[in-house]
């Protein structure tokens, strides 16, 4: 094939891709999007392997091993275990991106010399090093996701140093590997400096706590497409630039909405140690009682409300109750009582989260709302039910200035007549703060695993 | 320990300190239990059921106090008509008392109780803070009088609560007024709410609004401007003459419309104020009902007569002042319940032995005789229940408001300036020394940044997951590099790290597409 065909499919398949991006605007385009991305990944595949000349047996067998590995996996995970699977693929092209750095380096595709060979060591150079620290990071998250990994903040002394100590080593070594002449040295230098970034990928992840997984795995998400677009420029290739700069910028918005939803700064996200302030000016006063209720009185409240807001958090998602949810949700709306969901923008360990378990379990989309949208609607609602959520409905965000969160827009359900909180016991959610919400007069608390209470609703509903 | 149960004396006392299950768990907590023989039987427990569960009958009255050691009353200890003696008196000196003691109306009582050496905790001055809740008789028994208030006002109310429309013609619902809403008042708009009646209630506490409306009342607002009625400790504060001009108006013209007035106010340590004129009781309609619970104090309504029920102008006034009482089972239930939680906290041993811990703001307040000292009243509680903001907190003025806004618009436009000239600096490094090929991939870089920051913006919220998901599955294009390498692989390491890339980025590609379709095919309408 003809470098102009390749170039004229690369064109049609970044065009795709942006595309397919767009296409997830709606829920009604964005089956459309996904098939317009998978398009564009069999022509670019396509005209590739159309342009090359030897290796084509061993291209096929690596394709159709992964795709064959890809999609098992994909159709057997559980709705709750995405986050986990989404920043393991993150760290796959983290790998990668590192693999074909190396590559690079050792057998250039194209000659250079001159300044332009210089150019091309820090495409190399930047290209492993982020793709190092999107890999081992990833796998931290995914590691911590799956609860493999204490996902509290891990907080060494001096940990902001050693940060930057290991960047200042990594500047070094990028002197040193622009500055040599000979391959092996160059080499040496590589492994260094891949192996610092690695250790700093842990390390950053570590640092961070669990509430703020959504802004972290958004986060690798733009460190992977940056990693594309450096082998892009690495290789002098157009459609790895634009897809890495696709990737890479819609990771970083979603980095910023999510950031703006806990009204924290990007960088006081990354720098991490959140999770471990657990201290607060509201700190639990001794003079203080929950009211705890039974299933037949929130069975009864239910049956009363006229209108009902359903709010989940990870709790939900932890102990897949999102299909006992879902059951109420209908007995619900078959009685005529007006239920609808409030989600908060972080509710989860990704943004969306609570979408798509919700989805999953069949809830329509549109009486799913955002905290935006519904916000305005608590005071005349009869019955809130939270469900496994904590930080985004503490009211001390609201009302408490000296409390670490805030500021941090929260679902307000304490404005609703009644608010019942399904929760396994009095623990604080991730970010480690009271939540004086469990005090208030109108709330009652359902202790107990989520889907168990859940399905004790169901039947009593339904009885 | 041996704990003693009294036969109440007090006239039409029908509670009892101790139910058969509370004795249960008293005899739990290591103590004996003697009861007076006939003492539950107004509230329907009998000898036989108090023996059940391993107390003791006593003989006869004397006997009873001669030998107990801990005496759990309801009402306040009082001359024994019978023996002739004063309760106090009959007492073993050192022993203990938990009963209404009602220390500010009655130091003679306090001193003839130190004269005796008995420690004495008034379940009537218990702290009003949450921890002490479940020992909280006062409320318990307000619950209790608010029920019945409406259920007294319902039997001399010759109509229906509830609005109905029958063959035989048209019943408008019956409309309640409840002045006072503390808990009796709560639990008497509740009680009326769920008969059906139409309820409003009015009180000089702004911060009751949302508890009344959550029982079901309209909540009357005054044509004034908001003085909170909050006093310490969760009750009123006397309010000043305007407010109290504004607020009998609107009594006076509730009372025109209203068939039911309930009364509920109190200020501590002062006589009932009188909020129900004369005047007003004459404006009701003929057959109208006031209950009014604040009577034991005086009353709230003028023509009140405590204990009593009266009828003047065509209006029944309902006095009673023993409503607990009237329903003494469920009464003596929650009042032996109570006084089980007081002795739990009393007894943290479990050994039958009470330990007056003076360190334990609860335990304090309660007790007004410490042996031979009246230690009647406790220091002052401090905090209030919604706390008013502090002077020197309040809002800064507009001045500040627009200085600081000033301020913060300069330093985020000075901001802005150096990133312009720093990105402008970095422009003009790249296009001066790059040379020609970087900079096309440059110019293709930064156009497709700006395309996925305008699409980005577009996503909904709810498909941001999927947005991770597609996007990641893009990235796995970074197979195309590996592919090239692969295909062109002279060194075998070179190919081994080129198969295992494209390996890796395929199963990426693969499962991030599969996984966001799956997904999506969730979404549905």
């Amino acid at each position: 094939m003809s470098t102009g065909l390749v170039s004229v499919a690369y064109v049609v398949a970044s065009i795709l891709f942006i595309l397919s991006l767009g296409g997830l605007s709606h829920q009604e385009s964005a089956r459309r999007g996904n098939l317009y991305g998978v398009a564009g990944i069999i022509i670019a595949v396509g005209a590739t392997l159309a342009s090359v000349d030897g290796g084509v047996t061993a291209i096929i067998i690596a394709v159709l091993l992964g795709v064959g590995i890809g999609i098992p996996i994909a159709n057997k995970v559980e709705m709750t275990q995405m986050p986990q699977l989404v920043a393991l693929l993150h760290s796959f092209v983290g790998l990668a991106a590192v693999l074909v750095g190396f590559s690079g380096y050792i057998e250039p595709l194209i000659a250079t010399s001159g300044t332009e060979h210089t150019i091309k060591l820090v495409e190399v150079f930047v290209g492993i090093f982020i793709g190092a620290i999107t890999f081992t990071g990833s796998l931290v998250a995914c590691g911590k996701l799956d609860g493999r990994i204490d996902s509290k903040a891990l907080t060494l002394p001096g940990r902001h140093l050693m940060n930057l100590a290991a960047i200042i080593v990594c500047v070094l070594l990028g002197a040193w590997f622009l500055g040599t002449e000979s391959m092996a040295l160059g080499i040496v230098a590589l492994i260094l400096m891949t192996a610092i970034a690695s250790v700093l990928g842990i390390h950053l992840i570590m640092a961070i706590g669990g509430a703020d997984m959504p802004v972290v795995v958004s986060m690798l998400n733009s460190y992977s497409g940056w990693a594309a677009a450096s082998i892009g420029f690495m290789l002098g290739n157009d459609l790895l630039i634009v897809v890495g700069a696709l990737v890479g910028s819609s990771g970083a918005i979603l980095s910023y909405i999510m950031c703006k939803a806990m009204n924290r700064s990007f960088i006081s996200v990354i720098l991490g140690g959140f999770g471990q302030t657990s201290s607060s000016s509201a700190a639990a006063d001794a003079d203080q009682t929950v009211h705890e209720s039974s299933v037949d009185d929130v069975c009864e409240e239910l049956r009363n409300a006229e209108s009902v807001i359903i709010v989940p958090g990870y709790g939900m998602a932890v102990a897949q109750a999102q299909n006992g949810v879902s059951e109420m949700t209908k007995l619900l709306r078959d009685r005529g009582v007006n239920v609808r969901f409030g989600i908060h923008p972080v509710a989860g360990r990704l943004p969306g989260h609570m979408n798509v378990l919700l989805a999953e379990a069949h809830v329509p989309y549109d009486i799913v709302l955002e905290m935006d949208e519904i916000n305005d609607d608590f005071p005349s609602t009869d019955v809130v039910l939270v469900i496994g959520a904590n930080d985004t409905v503490n009211p001390a965000a609201a009302e408490d200035p000296g409390s670490p969160i805030a500021g941090m827009p929260v679902l307000e359900v304490w404005k609703a007549h009644q608010v019942v909180i399904l929760k396994r016991g009095m623990a604080t959610g991730y970010s480690g703060v009271e939540n004086p919400l469990f005090f208030k007069d109108n709330a009652r608390m359902l202790f107990g695993d989520a889907k168990d209470s859940i399905d004790k609703l169901v039947s009593g509903l339904r009885g | 320990m041996k704990i003693g149960i009294p036969k109440e004396i007090f006239e039409d006392e029908r509670r009892v300190a101790a139910t058969p299950p509370s004795v249960h768990k008293l005899i739990g907590l290591g103590y004996d239990v003697i009861v007076e023989g006939g003492a539950g039987e107004a509230a329907n427990y009998s000898d036989a059921a108090y023996e059940k569960v391993g107390a003791a009958i006593a003989a006869d009255t004397s006997s009873l106090w001669k030998e107990a050691d801990f005496i759990l009353k309801v009402r306040a200890p009082m001359e024994n008509p019978a023996l002739g003696k004063h309760e106090a008196d009959l007492m073993k000196e050192g022993a203990f008392l938990v009963s209404y003691i009602w220390p500010a109306q009655s130091p003679e009582l306090l001193e003839k109780l130190a004269a005796r050496k008995i420690t004495s905790f008034a379940i009537d001055s218990l702290p009003r803070i949450s921890r002490a809740q479940k020992m909280d008789a006062l409320s318990a028994m307000a619950n209790i009088a608010g029920y019945r208030a409406v259920i007294e006002a319902a039997n001399h109310f010759g109509r229906f609560f509830t609005g109905q429309v029958t063959a035989a013609g048209k019943v408008p619902p019956a409309k309640i007024m409840v002045i006072g809403a503390g808990v009796a008042g709560l639990a008497a708009i509740g009680a009326a709410n769920s008969m059906g009646a139409i309820v409003r209630a009015f009180d000089t506490r702004l911060e009751v609004k949302e508890q009344v409306e959550s029982m079901g009342a309209e909540f009357l607002v005054l044509d004034f401007d908001d003085e909170d009625g909050s006093g310490s400790g969760g009750y009123a504060k006397q309010m000043s003459d305007e407010f109290i001009k504004a607020e009998m108006a609107l009594f006076a013209e509730q009372a025109e419309e209203v068939d039911i007035i309930i009364t509920t106010a109190l200020i501590p340590g002062k006589p009932a104020p009188k909020l129900i004129t004369a005047d007003m009781v004459k404006s009701m309609k003929p057959g109208s009902v006031i209950v009014d619970l604040a009577s034991e104090r005086g009353g709230n309504c003028e023509l009140t007569e405590p204990g009593k029920v009266a009828h003047h102008h065509g209006v029944t006034l309902i006095g009673y002042t023993d409503l607990p009482s009237r329903m003494a089972k469920v009464a003596s239930e929650l009042y032996a319940t109570n006084l089980v939680h007081l002795l739990t906290e009393l007894t943290p041993e479990k050994d039958g032995q009470p330990l007056v811990n003076m360190e334990d703001e609860v335990i304090r307040g309660l007790t007004v005789v410490n042996e031979n000292d009246i230690t009647w009243p406790p220091p002052k509680p401090e905090s209030p229940v919604s706390p008013k903001p502090a002077p020197g907190t309040e809002e800064p003025s507009a001045e500040a408001k627009a200085a600081a806004k000033k301020d913060a618009d300069r330093r985020s436009l000075i901001g802005k300036g150096v990133l312009l000239v720093v990105t402008a600096l970095a422009l003009y490094g790249v296009g001066a020394h790059a040379p020609e090929s970087f900079l096309q991939h440059f110019t293709v870089f930064v156009l497709a940044c700006f395309i996925g920051w305008q699409v980005i913006w577009n996503v909904t919220p709810s498909l941001h997951t999927p947005l991770m998901s597609v996007t990641n599955a893009i990235s796995g294009i970074i197979v195309i590099g590996a592919i090239l390498h692969l295909a062109q692989a002279e060194n075998i390491a070179v190919g081994i790290m080129a198969f295992v890339a494209v390996l890796i980025a395929s199963i990426n590609v693969g499962g991030g597409f599969r996984v966001t379709h799956r997904m999506l095919k969730m979404f549905r309408k």
